[in-house]
């Protein structure tokens, strides 16, 4: 394939990431991190992101199937979660977390577990867009090609 | 690796932040920021944001940690590694046991190390909280996520003796230049004793004057605090 056409995609997709709400400035910001002397830091960063995520997820399933739930604890983890949302820039989870911080306040089992249930499909799509949008800097990269960036999310 | 992609990407980001040749900076008397975050992946970006600001990083997970690093805890004289001197430390407010604050307190509380600039990072945007730790020293309060421009306006903090302060045009100035001795001597080699190897002989300025106008400038030098999140 073409290398300009593969450009045209990987902007194409990135404007629609971006527009839906995905991602946010911050990645951008990520994304000027990235040079010669670095050249897979935001896969670097975004790695640890699915790793961290994973873990909290689980420990959120598992605090919240108890039977005596610890609001404090899950409000640590959702915490947790939200502040390396924001540093990734992964803006749909983040603000699920906000919500699922307001039913740990009220101690709302209920808005919880939905709020749970919510931020797992949030990072599921994000982890898929980022994962998608790699391989098509990676296609870009292998045809010799430049990435190209979107300087108006910056 | 596409060398083209790289250098679009530089470019681009020498356009967009009009950056200054930071790597001409300071090569044997480089910046040593100590950074603080139990988080994983800030910690990955705060220090990829120092060291392409030429500084030298060392990133702790914990309070603990970085006062074992600065040999301040349990009366260890450990100057950390290679006898770094710090420059700045950054840290994170809600970290677990220690939070940001303790540690604030416990650095300002040293009369070895009191004079060590300390910048505290939040997500939080909350106004008691950025007055209680102005209030306590620290030098500076950024809303996470933090971003280049946020750690760029830290190089003004970083003064120290034999350091050439850099005219940072566009950034936020905190009317250090005046006070920074440019001709003094430069440091002298690292030393067990941590009084030696650690402590700024004439600090500039005591504990630098907190300027409340540095909060209130205009949103495109401190944007990170005139973004209120009302979480």
């Amino acid at each position: 394939m073409e290398v300009d056409q593969l450009q045209r995609s990987f902007l194409e997709y990135s404007r629609l990431l971006f527009h839906e709400g995905f991602l946010d400035g911050q990645f951008s910001q990520l994304q000027l991190l990235q040079d010669e002397s670095n050249p897979d830091f935001v896969f670097e960063v975004v790695s640890l992101f699915f790793e961290d995520s994973e873990r909290l997820l689980n420990d959120l399933t598992i605090a919240l199937d108890q039977q005596n739930v610890d609001f404090k604890k899950i409000d640590a983890h959702v915490h947790q979660l939200k502040g390396s949302s924001s540093s990734i820039g992964a803006q749909r989870v983040k603000n699920v977390c906000i919500a699922f911080r307001n039913f740990c306040d009220e101690q709302n089992v209920e808005g919880c577990l939905r709020c749970l249930q919510q931020v797992k499909q949030e990072y599921l799509l994000v982890k898929t867009k980022l994962e998608a949008q790699l391989r098509l800097e990676q296609q870009i990269v292998a045809a010799g090609g430049a990435i190209p960036m979107l300087n108006e999310f910056c | 690796m596409a060398k083209n992609g790289v250098f679009s990407r530089l470019r681009r980001l020498e356009k967009s932040e009009e950056t200054e040749d930071f790597s001409a900076c300071l090569d044997s008397n480089e910046v040593h920021v100590l950074a603080v975050d139990d988080s994983l992946v800030d910690r990955k970006v705060i220090e990829r944001l120092l060291k392409i600001t030429a500084c030298k990083v060392t990133a702790v997970d914990s309070g603990r940690s970085a006062l074992q690093f600065l040999g301040l805890d349990e009366e260890k004289t450990s100057v950390g590694f290679d006898g770094l001197k710090v420059d700045l430390i950054i840290t994170d407010y809600c970290m677990p046991g220690m939070t940001g604050y303790e540690l604030l307190k416990k650095i300002k509380g040293s009369s070895t190390f009191r004079e060590i600039p300390v910048v505290i990072m939040s997500s939080e945007n909350v106004l008691a909280r950025i007055d209680r730790c102005l209030e306590e020293g620290a030098e500076d309060f950024i809303v996470k996520p933090v971003k280049l421009s946020d750690v760029k306006r830290l190089k003004n903090y970083m003064f120290g003796e034999g350091r050439v302060q850099r005219q940072d045009r566009g950034l936020n100035k905190r009317k250090l230049q005046e006070t920074c001795d440019v001709s003094a001597s430069p440091s002298p080699p690292s030393s067990p004793s941590p009084d030696d190897a650690l402590s700024s002989p004439s600090p500039p300025s005591g504990s630098s004057p907190y300027s409340p106008r540095s909060f209130f400038s205009s949103p495109s030098d401190n944007p990170s605090l005139l973004n209120l999140h009302f979480d």
